[in-house]
């Protein structure tokens, strides 16, 4: 049933049949994936990711009716009318058939007038600036990309992280995304849709965990030489232990504030997740608007616990 | 004196890149020497580097892009080697050298790989085909042949004085800016493709003007071979494209050399204009490259099928239709960079429909093949693995075009996974089928079939393993461009693959193996009718090679298939065309300005890289005066006169009287 309320996140199963087609589907594909599939797309862990991976398996279905018949005509007819077959019919002037091109032209047109009602309703009500549909209020937080670093802002609660993204499990989390110098991409796998950041805009982005787990998000966008390593863990926790979380991050006693912010800018990479129990006033919008300086690039020092960059 | 240059830019101390381009130099150095010592420098002098013969300049083309395919394809090794080794691990490529590699593994596969040996294919059959001397500006040909060296030259110089782009094979900004990328990289990245850049535009012209302007008396547009359409369609493209990207290129050349803000995200500048401009062609380039591999597999298909091709004028109106909308979806490039809703949603669906003439293609040729008389030959064989596996990746192109699809898909082995899947499908497959269907004529030999299948064998199986566990890999959440990682569940995937290459790696050396065998065993292979195949078409109305003015009298064209009618006739009245009155021929004479022009080019491209200003300077004098001395030039042509014309028109004209004479007593008997 498609979606009843317009402009809302649901989880978007097309027909009654998909809802059946999509269990079918993974558990003939899941054995074959070994591993604890931390990255997995297919086996997402809330509702965004699970939408999407719904999508891309009944439009593969529907391409595969398609194009594994031609691929095995296509194996046949060579086959068959081979010139060492005698049996079959050489027909050496027969080049053109009216109702073999109706067929021709109007199956791929049908086919992509069908995916293409999917890709226009799932391209709104997957749009990444979406907010969820949930009763809970979503919660904040503020990206900055680094070279070669995630910085991670909870402007509620006045903390910040580096390369740990903390969320409470079953609560709709609004991003938005910025970068201190070039472009990377915010990439939750399991969570689903990726999302640019660039330096001088703000992207937005809404994902949310179903449950409690350990997952891990990564840069989809090639930054340079430390790319390999923006990787970062992601817990999805109880209402608690996420409380306790900021307690513990506030109690750290380290001030996120324009000078260390420019600390970390530097290349490099972390050896260990950091956190900050305070955030300098204006410090995200100050990174938006530009008035905060840019990642420097290359020639900047680490610092203690900030490999530079060229090390590995 | 030498600007930025010093001895230090020479990579004494980094063992890989080291070896690796002593090993090219010591290559090269041989080749040169054999070439002098041996005493061919004036043949090569003569007949090939001044030659404004639209036959020679297309292998020439076409040996570049072999040359050039290989040093990508090593580059490919690099990768899928490191990656096997990489797991929780550094490797033996730091992610400086990884970077350089995977980023000229891009550049070198598709602009100087796929295009010369697109434009080489287009250079040597299009006037055959349209039964015409040769293009409509045949020095012009040559200047394009040589800045295209020029580029790929500047890209392997790289690999030994300096270093090369770090950024990926599209150079996006913020990263490919002055701030993040102050070497001489990106540098050696923007000159050698504009100056190649360059090199394709004039081509584009070239070819277009050919084929909207001059062809064989009789041949209307409804009338031409389809591989003279993909040809037009193509090089439509290329006009239309090509001057977005040089723009482009020069905006980020303005932004890097005099600081101005185009891509820059401050002081008034946008980096996501980048994506827009470069993806703007970038996706016409994608058709460039595939639509004369469409019209390569046309060829082939019915040819050994032994059937005209079927619905020819539906199979032109596709191709239209691919050249008009294929500059109406390049945002598919960049759906995660948050457009919104509407904006994803209309590059979506333009992206899907742009899959029904291509789905049209692919049946019309399945109807080809049905009624025919099917010869497996290997060229037949490149044009069934094409379409068996293109499919495939024609179908994840549409699946990716779903937004809430590409948000999980972006950037992914699986979109690594996809561009492969459909480039070397279409254009690898095809370069490969067009190279062996017209090698006959461009030498008057054949190619050594049982080689052939053992390439396309190990090729074919290799690609599927190779991009097979990508596609996967995909799945399992792995992003592109990683020089390291740490996913125990990518493990099994990246072996698979890297065991792929190896298989693909049998492949290249069958085809080597191939050319070797064929060139000691021609005379066993030698083509002598000049109609190899049973072909259908006007190149195979002329004798393998050609003689330089291609026909003794432009052919008088009636209907499609031009030579498959003169054939028909010919057959049905056991006797040959009449000969035609021999007049004397006017062919443009060589020059020597393409090389000129490249040759200065390369000090230029250099120069700029470099900061070596006053090189520059002499360098675009040297580039002008050529110009002006080319064209103060007196005499352009020279003539062949009639008697040595008839001469060789009837030398090919009795082996084929022989030919139709055998065969008819083959068949009375």
């Amino acid at each position: 049933m498609l979606a009843q309320r317009p402009g809302r996140l649901t989880r978007v199963t097309l027909s009654r049949r998909g809802g059946l087609l999509r269990p079918l589907a993974l558990a003939a594909v899941l054995p074959l994936l070994c591993g604890c599939q931390q990255h997995n797309i297919l086996d997402a862990k809330g509702p965004v990711g699970a939408a999407e991976a719904n999508i891309l398996i009944i439009a593969t279905i529907i391409m595969l009716a398609i194009i594994v018949p031609t691929m095995i005509a296509t194996v046949v007819f060579a086959l068959w009318y081979r010139e060492a077959n005698p049996r079959a019919r050489y027909r050496p002037d027969w080049a053109f058939s009216g109702r073999i091109e109706l067929v021709v032209w109007s199956v791929p047109l049908l086919t992509i007038t069908f995916l293409g009602a999917i890709a226009w309703i799932g391209a709104h009500r997957l749009d990444p600036a979406t907010p969820l549909d949930s009763d809970k209020k979503p919660l904040e937080v503020q990206v900055v990309s680094l070279d070669w670093k995630w910085l991670f802002l909870y402007p509620e609660a006045g903390v910040a992280s580096v390369n740990e993204l903390v969320v409470p499990a079953a609560t709709p989390v609004r991003f938005r995304l910025t970068s201190s110098s070039v472009w990377n991409s915010f990439f939750v796998p399991k969570l689903g849709s990726m999302i640019y950041t660039m330096r001088g805009m703000v992207t937005t982005l809404n994902l949310m965990a179903d449950q409690e787990g350990e997952l891990r998000g990564l840069s989809t966008h090639f930054s340079g030489d430390g790319f390999s390593d923006m990787h970062f863990p992601v817990r999805a926790v109880s209402d608690a232990a996420f409380a306790d979380w900021v307690k513990g991050a506030q109690g750290s006693g380290a001030t996120l504030d324009r000078a260390s912010y420019a600390e970390i800018a530097k290349q490099g990479t972390l050896d260990a997740p950091r956190s900050f129990g305070a955030i300098e006033p204006g410090l995200f919008d100050g990174i938006v608007a530009q008035t905060v300086p840019p990642g420097p690039g290359p020639g900047g020092s680490g610092v203690e616990g900030v490999r530079p960059k060229g090390g590995s | 004196m030498l600007g930025k240059l010093t001895l230090s830019a020479i990579p004494l101390d980094q063992p890989v890149p080291l070896v690796a381009g002593a090993v090219v130099a010591l290559i090269a150095l041989g080749v040169v020497a054999w070439v002098v010592i041996a005493g061919h420098l004036p043949y090569l002098w003569r007949e090939w580097i001044t030659s404004v013969d639209h036959k020679r300049i297309g292998v020439m083309y076409c040996i570049l892009a072999l040359v050039m395919l290989i040093r990508g394809f090593s580059d490919a090794i690099l990768m899928r080697s490191q990656h096997a080794v990489a797991y929780k691990a550094g490797g033996y490529l730091p992610p400086e050298h990884y970077d350089q590699i995977f980023s000229a593994h891009g550049v070198i596969m598709i602009f100087f790989g796929a295009m010369p040996f697109m434009i080489g294919l287009m250079n040597f059959a299009v006037p055959l085909q349209l039964g015409v001397r040769d293009v409509a500006f045949p020095t012009l040909n040559s200047v394009s042949f040589w800045l295209t060296a020029s580029g790929a030259l500047l890209v392997n110089v790289s690999l030994v004085v300096g270093e090369f782009a770090r950024t990926g094979w599209w150079p996006a900004p913020p990263l490919s800016e002055v701030t993040y990328s102050p070497g001489v990289g990106v540098d050696y990245y923007l000159w050698a493709i504009q100056i190649s850049g360059v090199g394709t535009l004039l081509s584009g012209v070239n070819l277009v003007t050919t084929i909207l302007k001059m062809r064989a008396p009789g041949m209307s547009y409804l009338r031409m071979p389809m591989f003279c359409w993909t040809a037009l369609a193509s090089n439509l493209l290329i006009i239309a494209a090509f001057p977005i990207l040089t723009a482009t290129l020069a905006m980020l050349i303005l932004d890097r050399y005099l600081g101005f803000h185009f891509f820059t995200d401050s002081h008034g500048g946008n980096s996501m204009m980048f994506m827009n401009l470069f993806w703007a062609w970038g996706h016409p380039e994608v058709y460039i490259l595939a639509l004369p591999a469409y019209g390569v597999f046309s060829e082939v298909i019915s040819t050994f099928s032994g059937k005209p091709l079927f619905a020819y004028r539906s199979m032109v109106m596709a191709t239209m239709a691919i050249f008009i909308l294929s500059f109406m979806v390049w945002l598919h490039h960049f759906f995660t960079m948050g457009p919104g809703g509407d904006v994803n949603g209309v590059f979506a669906i333009t992206s899907m429909i742009i899959a029904v003439p291509t789905g049209v293609k692919i049946f019309d040729w399945l109807f080809t093949m049905y009624g025919g008389r099917v010869r497996l030959t290997t060229a037949m064989l490149w044009s069934l693995g094409f379409m068996v596996t293109f499919v495939v990746g024609g179908a994840t192109g549409v699946l990716l075009a779903i937004p809430p699809a590409d948000f999980v898909l972006h950037n992914s082995m699986f979109l690594v996974a996809h561009f492969h899947n459909v480039m070397v499908s279409a254009v690898l497959f095809g370069a490969f089928a067009g190279y062996t269907y017209w090698f006959p004529k461009a030498f008057g030999f054949q190619l050594n079939e049982w080689w052939g299948k053992a390439a396309f064998w190990f090729g074919i199986t290799g690609f599927v393993i190779v991009f097979g566990a990508f596609y996967w890999l995909g799945l399992l959440g792995m992003t592109r461009r990683m020089q390291h990682y740490d996913v125990a569940d990518w493990r099994p995937w990246i072996l698979v693959s890297a065991f792929g290459v190896a298989v693909m790696l049998a492949g290249v050396v069958c085809q080597v193996v191939q050319l070797v065998v064929s060139i000691r065993r021609r005379e066993s292979l030698r083509d002598i009718t000049g109609d190899p195949w049973d072909g259908r078409s006007l190149e195979w109305a002329t004798a393998s090679p050609p003689p330089v003015f291609n026909f003794a009298a432009l052919p008088e064209v009636h209907g499609e298939e031009a030579y498959w009618a003169i054939k028909s006739r010919a057959r049905e009245q056991m006797r040959l065309r009449e000969e035609p009155a021999y007049e004397p021929i006017e062919m443009p004479l060589n020059s020597p300005t393409g090389f000129i022009c490249a040759f200065f080019s390369t000090l230029i491209g250099f120069a700029m890289i470099w900061y070596i200003w006053w090189l520059a300077a002499a360098g675009f004098l040297g580039a002008f005066v050529t110009f002006v001395a080319f064209a103060w030039r007196d005499t352009v042509e020279y003539e062949i006169p009639a008697s040595e014309v008839a001469k060789v028109n009837r030398a090919n004209r009795s082996t084929r009287l022989e030919a139709l004479h055998g065969a008819g007593q083959r068949r009375a008997a």
